[in-house]
């Protein structure tokens, strides 16, 4: 297969197809405020669903949620600095400064003209928006904090990575629900892949415990009220999370030029429009977004070991997708690749969701360990996968692909690839 | 209350189906499914909410999730309104 060294038409011209590297994975997540703490937590099977703290439940029909424990803003801001973060906005701060600071890169003035950010968020600044309404309407309060404004926009976690780290090139936000950071990454890979970028800072942050939010959540009857339970055919429904996750992208041979750990690399990314439906899956859009993925990539189906489902545990996403899973990959079970939601275990992180299943497929490659769906607990016919059941299976694994699926029927999916160099570098970085 | 429900509670569920489906109310017989109602699973939570108003009842998703005809929708909603009606006799 031929994915480097390549040209590729574009309207202005013709622009060369790179290989892109993912040196650097930042992720803050209900396991901890680092990568390594969501890696061993998922890689052990073990859950970060705990009952619900940030919003006391009261009478929400659910009480447990994968909350990030014990962020305290001020071991990562000042306070002048943090009055204008909402907590997403934080989030995706500190998982940048761990992917970027893990890269080794520096962006200096022409390298930072050149680089890309691209953050995907569904409800960006919601608890600070939910707290400033609470004292308009509730408390009869006319004047809101004069930071309201950037405090809640979208964009303020991927301008506030630009400030901090000096990068001025193209900046922008996703927000495409839970298929957000997905989109965030896939386009990124595509700006370094083409030519259109020299490197990009690329996922998602969410911070969705506002009650507002959650009741709105709660009306949709999708939240379970105990655990989430993907494919299991008891399954009540997803378990929202919250964090960020980032990745630093590069071309693979200036990665390579500069020394840099290569930890994986992106191959391809498919997108699709379910247009059938707003909140039901239609497993002919996740169908056709896992072929347009498999295709940008110049894969067959067969190369593929390894999915990491979008995997929510409500009753409809994972027939759905258990079915455009079928459909692409066929019937026989044995050639099936092997599936897994790691939401059982980090909840479902909305618009940072995409970003932390890219680091854990990440992490999957570079282990050869499969993160098992937790919470398992009987067989679904309308399931019938290979979802790695409650434990963590050894497996050299190549190529994965990663599934999201968005509520208004937008799918997004990302296939990475394990560094091949993988082991002359180990041995390099442990010298 | 009776152990099934009454002519006018029916029509109170069948009318909250109607207004929320916007459909004539004669319609909305007992025997109809919600998918030949052409209901689908977020207009059910929509009618499912306008019941909960209707009745000031709190109908659960487990339960909700049994609900998929009118019948079921007016039985479930019986059961809860007599659940309520006896809580309170209770505490009277």
């Amino acid at each position: 297969m031929d994915v480097g060294g390549g040209e590729r038409g574009s309207c202005g011209g013709r622009i060369v197809t790179r290989r892109v590297a993912v040196t650097g994975i930042g992720a803050i997540s209900a396991f901890g405020h680092t990568f390594p703490d969501l890696w061993n937590g998922v890689s052990q099977g073990r859950s970060a669903i705990r009952p619900m703290t940030l919003v006391p439940p009261g009478t929400l029909r659910f009480s447990s949620a994968a909350e990030v424990p014990d962020f305290d803003p001020a071991r990562y801001f000042d306070e002048r600095d943090s009055a204008f973060l909402d907590r997403f906005a934080q989030f995706a701060a500190v998982a940048a400064r761990e992917a970027v600071h893990g890269s080794g890169l520096e962006f200096r003035q022409e390298l930072g003209e050149r680089t890309a950010i691209i953050l995907g968020t569904s409800a960006g600044g919601t608890t600070s928006e939910n707290e400033e309404y609470r004292r308009l309407y509730a408390l009869n309060q006319p004047r809101l904090a004069p930071l309201t404004i950037p405090r809640v926009m979208g964009n303020a976690a991927a301008s506030r990575v630009s400030l901090e780290f000096g990068i001025t090139g193209p900046v922008y936000t996703v927000s495409t629900a839970c298929s957000s950071a997905n989109h965030a990454i896939g386009q990124a890979f595509w700006m370094v892949r083409d030519g259109h970028a020299e490197a990009a800072l690329a996922g998602g942050s969410e911070a969705p415990f506002a009650l507002g939010f959650l009741r709105a959540w709660e009306a949709l009857r999708v939240v379970s009220p105990d655990n989430c339970r993907p494919f299991s055919l008891d399954r009540r429904g997803l378990i929202l999370g919250e964090g960020a996750g980032v990745l630093v992208l590069e071309p693979l041979d200036r990665a390579q030029a500069r020394g840099a750990t290569v930890l994986g690399e992106i191959v391809g990314f498919g997108m699709s429009s379910d247009a059938s439906h707003i909140t039901q899956p239609s497993a002919r859009g996740a169908e056709r977004a896992m072929r347009a993925a498999l295709a940008d990539a110049h894969l067959s189906h067969q190369a593929i070991d390894y999915i990491n489902a979008h995997g929510t545990g409500t009753l409809a996403n994972d027939a759905a997708e258990t079915e455009a899973i079928r459909a692409v990959f066929g019937a026989p079970t044995g050639s099936l690749p092997m599936v897994s939601s790691t939401k059982s275990m980090h909840g479902h992180a909305l618009g940072a969701a995409g970003a932390l299943e890219a680091a854990v497929t990440l992490g999957a490659l570079r282990h050869g360990l499969v993160p098992p769906t937790a919470n398992y607990t009987a067989p679904d016919p309308a399931c019938d996968l290979d979802v790695v059941p409650n434990m963590p299976r050894r497996a050299a694994i190549e190529l994965a692909l990663s599934n999201s699926f968005a509520f208004g029927g937008l799918n997004a999916v990302l296939v990475f690839r394990a560094n091949s160099t993988r082991s002359a570098l180990d041995k390099a970085n442990a010298g | 209350m009776n152990s099934t429900p009454n002519a006018p509670f029916i029509a109170r569920v069948t009318k909250v189906i109607a207004d929320s489906r916007k459909i004539p109310q004669d319609t909305v017989t007992l025997d109809k499914t919600f998918d030949e109602l052409k209901i689908d699973s977020l207009d059910g939570i929509n009618i499912l909410f306008a019941i909960e108003a209707e009745f000031e009842i709190d109908i659960s998703d487990d339960d909700a999730r049994k609900i998929g005809s009118v019948r079921e929708a007016v039985e479930g909603a019986w059961t809860l309104v007599a659940a309520k009606e006896a809580a309170a006799a209770a505490e009277s």
